[in-house]
């Protein structure tokens, strides 16, 4: 029985928050404890159910198979393909992703990330309106005043309050949540509703319209601003008003409450106008609260490898992008891809039913260390180590800061980026193999 | 409907397969006048349906949600009821959507179950 270890200050690779302050005891090469994260984190640090050996369909059912056979059917799977997708990303390194887009490139495919059903609207409202953003470093030490809109933190980023914003103490706030303002937006009450000072309750799909009103009463026009927005009256919303003009330093946070509602991407076009415009007033910056760990981190690959953030078609030589054609969710609602390649990311589950029905249609390649629905209708399922705990790699915040992501105990399974490269070898040899039957 | 996170749903999402994951995201919230309306009472279910599928899911109180709207947590349950169109923007509408929500005697799938005949 060997002595246990204590790694210290580890970053957590569960949300976009990506907390690096986690304390891990390991001993006999397993995690015994872990510190200072929240439930989402502790439960993924600690473990689940794994798949155990790669798998290839045969008469319907999954057969254990070897690692060197599934790379060899997933890359005759990729060849055969007219025009693969490889989807997912967000749970995985940024070393795993250049591999990734070197395959997608390779094998002419369509490569999105799950920001195509997450924030991939705000990737495009930030494209058009350009992001007044900061670190979370700075909205911490500086910031007095933070809206909440349309996101629950509470729930699916818990140490965000304590570690960035409304709860946390900073140099220039160092009285923490007594020192600040906060105001939430949303359709329901919510666990981070309840921290608010004033919580706002909108209309479901009425984002826009509030939104376009607190911008006309920013600017000095509120006598066009009707009685009632969107189910808020205008005196609530004129208090707001006056109470963002008056921050020394204000910050909007906004999650999939707007991004999945009527208006999607214009409402964030929208938001980060206001933003703008209270700059003539303050200084304000806006922040997407990005779910999974690294689904910045695919964005920023892709665009500094293609030019776009998502849903970049390679099938035409040269990449070319637009959301809504290219995108994962109308490929296979229009069945317009012949074969998926899924990593890190559950698609069946995640994707309206009709989508994940297109995807039982086509071959399907599922890399992920875990059994999900995706699994049930893959053809190949290969198992991989996880990135953050068992492999390091890089991945970047909510606030665009890359962190590295350290390895904490030791695995049999090969990472995500070994197995992008087994699969790309493959595809090398088998087309080598084609070449010299022809010659 | 909006569908979204929940903690549970949250440290749930890497054990799909899981007894604990089923829990955590099977389940309708409804607000309390609603729930009453319906006749519903602890552990009962509901069947939600609209234009795109139908889905069973036990009811639960949410003193916090507005008359006339449910709360679903996100995944393949609430997805069930989610369309295809993505507005040119590439992401479907998973929440805002409107349903009908009757008490139902009839269970609710597991995740087996809710995917039988897609491919599984």
């Amino acid at each position: 029985m060997s002595e246990a270890i204590m790694i210290r200050d580890a970053v957590c690779s569960f949300c976009g928050c990506l907390c690096d302050d986690i304390n891990v005891e390991v001993e006999d090469g397993k995690i015994q404890r872990v510190r200072h994260a929240c439930r989402l984190g502790s439960s993924k640090i600690m473990g689940h159910a794994r798949i155990q050996s790669p798998m290839i369909r045969k008469n319907g059912v999954l057969v254990a198979a070897s690692f060197q056979e599934a790379y060899d059917k997933a890359a005759e799977i990729l060849l055969a393909a007219a025009k693969p997708l490889l989807y997912g990303w967000a749970s995985t390194s940024c070393e795993a992703a250049k591999k990734g887009i070197l395959l997608a490139e390779e094998v002419g495919g369509v490569l999105d990330s799950t920001a195509t059903v997450c924030h991939g609207p705000s990737v495009i409202g930030i494209e058009e309106k350009g992001l007044p953003g900061a670190t979370l470093g700075q909205v911490k030490n500086r910031a007095d005043t933070i809206v909440f809109w349309g996101c629950n933190p509470a729930e699916a980023h818990p140490r965000h309050s304590l570690r960035y914003s409304s709860n946390s103490c900073g140099k220039f706030t160092p009285e923490g949540r007594e020192g600040r303002k906060i105001i939430v937006v949303d359709v329901r009450e919510t666990k981070t509703s309840k921290n608010a000072d004033k919580f706002i309750r909108i209309c479901p799909g009425s984002d826009y319209e509030v939104i376009s009103a607190l911008r006309m009463l920013i600017a000095g026009k509120g006598e066009s601003v009707p009685d009632e927005v969107g189910g808020v009256l205008k005196a609530d919303l004129a208090d707001i008003a006056a109470t963002l003009k008056a921050a020394k330093f204000g910050a909007v946070f906004f999650g999939l409450g707007i991004t999945h509602s009527r208006g999607r991407y214009k409402n964030i076009d929208n938001a980060l106008s206001l933003v703008a415009e209270l700059n003539s007033h303050s200084k304000f910056v806006i922040m997407p609260m990005r779910g999974h760990y690294n689904v910045g981190g695919i964005g920023q690959v892709l665009a500094w490898s293609s030019g776009y953030p998502m849903s970049v078609d390679f099938t035409r030589g040269g990449p070319y992008f637009n959301p809504g054609e290219t995108s994962a969710c109308d490929l296979l609602a229009r069945r317009d891809v012949d074969a998926a390649l899924i990593i890190a990311a559950d698609a069946v589950s995640n994707f309206p039913r009709a989508t994940a029905k297109a995807l039982a249609g086509i071959p399907v390649i599922q890399i992920d260390p875990y059994e999900n629905p995706t699994t049930l209708l893959s053809d190949v399922v290969i198992p991989s180590a996880i990135a953050g705990v068992e492999v390091e790699g890089t991945a970047y915040r909510m606030d665009g800061l890359a962190l590295r992501l350290r390895k904490m105990v030791d695995c049999s399974l090969p990472s995500d980026e070994d197995i992008l490269m087994g699969i790309l070898e493959s595809v090398h040899k088998q087309r080598q193999m084609t070449a010299n039957e022809g010659a | 409907m909006i569908s979204g996170r929940t903690l549970a749903q949250g440290a749930g999402c890497e054990s799909k397969m899981s007894t604990d994951f089923f829990k955590a995201v099977a389940i309708c919230h409804l607000s309390e006048k609603d729930f009453k309306s319906l006749g519903l009472s602890e552990g009962r279910n509901v069947l939600l349906k609209n234009e795109f599928g139908q889905v069973v899911l036990t009811a639960k109180k949410d003193a916090g949600l507005p008359d006339s709207m449910v709360f679903i947590p996100m995944g393949p349950w609430a997805n069930v009821l989610v369309g295809t169109e993505t507005g040119g923007c590439g992401t479907p509408h998973f929440k805002g959507l409107e349903v009908e929500v009757a008490a139902t005697n009839s269970p609710v799938l597991n995740i087996r179950e809710l995917f039988f005949g897609l491919g599984a």
